[in-house]
């Protein structure tokens, strides 16, 4: 009786692990290649044509990707008219390298995931290519902006295509040093080349993370790829399953900004405003959901690294959100709340199989708004002479009637206005995360409360309230090469949830992420929705009295609590960094000379200088009396003799 | 007939040689003493070779001849490039070459 019951429980809490299987690419999929390789080839043209393409580089960098998106929609359609266990499609290009019993083939995967990924990656990408085309065009090196842009979108789509961990693990270096190149764009800036750097830096620390659970992949299971690994994941033992989950976990949290490895994202801000969206909407922050999400056959049997996920995600998106709510320059404030809306997606993809496809959802929702937000920074920077700081805006809503409306879209949609794209997306992971946990499900909707905060405070800040911008500057609203993207993005982030009709997107990733019976949260869902949207309301509420109801001074005031002080100084986490790494990494560098000086040097110096003080002492042999020299050959002539007779005696 | 006089006498020549190289300062007399030296190893060559009897040590006598009218003539000529440039033959003031 009591084993029965154990089995039924065991029974219960064991997924179904999906393991990848994909069918041989034909039709529209052998074309697939082709989505990496248009934006790659773009790169190659405008970075090693130099001014030869300034004329038409920027037409060129756009066109590419709008070809990829167009493949990538046709593969999409395609793959909608097949059955779902047959959509699942791989294509091998060539054998990249074999070595001992590694055989890393550059094989291509294209799945209900990729699908996702490929539509945002190519179709917001390609806004923000043509919305470059009017915010840079004043740069004098607008080609090679669009040139670094084709190789950020390339290595990014190398990254959701690639069937292997190795080839991952290539479009996520190639989106690391697109993102180098493109924070940094602006070199003459030191600000701009140390953020470049330092983005740099903490990704290597999430690379290394990678590297090590890939090695630790190969050592478990002799391979790398997708379908080698999610077949064989259940034979491993659960403490390595926990390591290569944990390792990943470090590689996501660089890539994806999440605490402990978040210092980067907001310095990545002094990158032109388009990257800023590229970098937080389509590309980069997005591949650590991704890569969580992908490994899910490793998750699902790591319990201990789905937990550590669940608890960055929370830290996260808390930590994320407290920074929104303190930062007067635009970007950074929406960098935050990008920080903490990955937060939710991690949350989402930690929860486990009920959770992936929300937090998949999530990041495609989040995709729209956030880009369509940052476009619409940018556009209101163009408009304010490039000011940044929002206590010198104010007003702007007649002025900039566009910029203003789809803004407001993209704010409706953060904060989950109900019926906005992410009401939906936000609500089912808080949903799911009380049924899960309860702690992290009240953390999650604490975290939505304090985003409807800083959103509404960022909204009236710019938007509405006094003017307070001075004389000299005239807001105008940008050309419609700008305005055409945001209003798309727009149309996007308020229809985004109709993904969620009829539970399409859940059932669609099914055969990626497995499927899970529904379980009933402790509330009914229209309870939880209705608690959550009067969280964000008192957020909102209490923005507008702290914002509308009273004057905003143009300078920030010093004389604040403690809270606003760390807060404004990004919850001390350099200071974290400098005494738990920085410091202790200088300090034994420093040691570490002075060994190499004292010790290394030390020997060879000595050995050295025993030789030279003998060679010194010899060197007076050396008289210049030839006399003297005759007397050593004969005296040496003698000893030799007289050797030679003792010896023979 | 008795081998030992030769040698002695070889001997005694080859002492005179070396201290002549070793005390005279002037370049010719230290080439004399030279000669003298070879000299007396050409009178023990020969020597030995009545000895015993072989042509050996005669065929190497005038390897020795040869080497030394050889050597006259190239060290005569650097002797005379010395008086030329420095007015004397003495062997201590061509020092230079040193530490």
């Amino acid at each position: 009786m009591s084993t029965q019951l154990l089995l039924t429980a065991a029974a219960d809490v064991e997924h179904h692990i999906p393991v990848v299987a994909p069918a041989e690419a034909d039709g529209a999929f052998s074309l697939l290649w082709l989505i990496i390789a248009l934006p790659l080839l773009g790169a190659a043209i405008l970075l090693l044509g130099g001014k030869y393409t300034d004329k038409w580089g920027h037409y060129l960098g756009t066109a590419l990707p709008i070809g990829s998106f167009v493949i990538s929609l046709v593969c999409f359609i395609n793959v909608l008219g097949r059955d779902e266990g047959d959509r699942q499609v791989a294509q091998h290009l060539y054998d990249w390298f074999e070595v001992g019993g590694l055989d890393v083939g550059m094989d291509l995967l294209y799945d209900p995931l990729s699908a996702m990924f490929l539509l945002l990656i190519t179709g917001v990408g390609s806004l923000i290519h043509v919305y470059s085309i009017g915010y840079m065009a004043h740069d004098p090196r607008r080609r090679r902006f669009f040139g670094y842009l084709n190789l950020f979108v390339a290595a990014m789509l190398m990254l959701v295509l690639s069937e292997n961990y190795v080839g991952l693990f290539l479009g996520w270096e190639g989106v690391g040093l697109a993102s180098y190149l493109l924070i940094g764009f602006w070199q003459h800036k030191p600000s701009a080349a140390a953020a470049a750097k330092k983005a740099f830096v903490i990704n290597r620390v999430g690379d290394m993370g990678l590297g090590l659970a890939i090695f630790l992949m190969f050592v478990t299971f002799g391979t790398t790829s997708f379908s080698g690994v999610s077949a064989l994941s259940a034979g491993a033992s659960e403490t390595t399953l926990n390591w290569i989950g944990v390792l990943l976990l470090v590689g996501a949290c660089g890539k994806s900004a999440q605490v402990p490895l978040q210092a980067w994202l907001l310095d990545a801000m002094e990158g032109p405003t388009p990257v800023s969206a590229l970098i937080h909407a389509a590309t980069m922050v997005t591949a650590g959901v991704y890569l969580i999400t992908r490994s899910n056959f490793i998750f699902e049997l790591a319990p201990t690294a789905q937990t550590a996920v669940v608890v960055v995600a929370t830290v996260t998106l808390l930590w994320g959100a407290i920074l929104g709510c303190a930062k007067d320059d635009i970007k950074k404030g929406l960098a935050g709340s990008t920080m903490s809306q990955i937060g939710y997606m991690m949350l989402g993809a930690g929860l486990g199989v009920a959770g992936y496809a929300f937090a998949i959802f999530h990041l495609l929702t989040h995709g729209f708004f956030k880009a369509n937000m940052f476009l619409g920074a940018g556009s209101v920077m163009h408009a304010m002479d490039d000011d940044v700081n929002m206590r010198h805006y104010g007003g702007l809503q007649k002025l900039l009637p566009v910029t203003f409306l789809t803004f407001a879209m993209g704010y409706l949609a953060i904060i989950g206005f109900p019926g906005f794209s992410g009401f939906f997306s936000k609500d089912k992971i808080i949903e799911v995360a009380l049924t899960e946990n309860l702690l992290v499900g009240i953390l999650a909707t604490i975290g939505a409360g304090i985003t409807g905060f800083y959103m509404t405070r960022m909204m009236l800040l710019t938007f509405f309230t006094k003017k307070r911008w001075e004389d000299g500057v005239h807001p105008h609203e940008s050309p419609a090469v700008m305005t055409v993207p945001l209003i798309v993005l727009a149309a996007l982030s308020v229809l985004g949830g109709i993904m969620l009709a009829g539970n399409w997107i859940v059932d669609f990733l099914s055969p990626v992420v497995g499927h899970v019976e529904h379980e009933d949260p402790p509330l009914p869902a229209i309870v939880i929705t209705i608690i959550v949207v009067l969280v964000v309301a008192l957020g909102a509420g209490l923005a507008f009295l702290l914002f509308q109801k009273r004057d905003v001074p143009r300078e920030a005031p010093a004389d604040v609590s403690f809270a606003v002080k760390a807060a404004r100084a990004d919850l001390y986490g350099d200071a974290i960094n400098d005494v738990i790494v920085v410091r202790p990494g200088s300090e034994l560098v420093t040691a570490l000379v002075e060994t190499d000086r004292k010790v290394v040097d030390g020997t060879f110096m000595g050995g050295s200088g025993i030789v030279r003080g003998i060679g010194h002492g010899l060197r007076h042999v050396q008289t210049g009396y030839v006399r003297s020299y005759a007397l050593s050959v004969l005296g040496g002539a003698l000893i030799l003799v007289l050797t030679l007779v003792a010896v023979n005696l | 007939m008795s081998l030992t006089p030769y040698i002695v006498l070889s001997a005694i020549l080859f002492t005179i040689g070396s201290i002549g190289v070793l005390t005279r300062r002037n370049a010719i007399v230290v080439f004399m003493c030279v000669e003298l030296m070879l000299n007396a190893c050409n009178l023990a060559f020969v020597a030995f070779a009545h000895q015993h009897g072989n042509l050996d040590g005669q065929v190497a006598a005038f390897f020795v001849m040869v080497v030394a009218a050889a050597e006259v003539v190239i060290g005569l000529a650097i002797i005379m490039t010395i008086f030329r440039t420095r007015r004397s033959a003495s062997v201590d003031d061509a020092s230079l070459l040193k530490f």
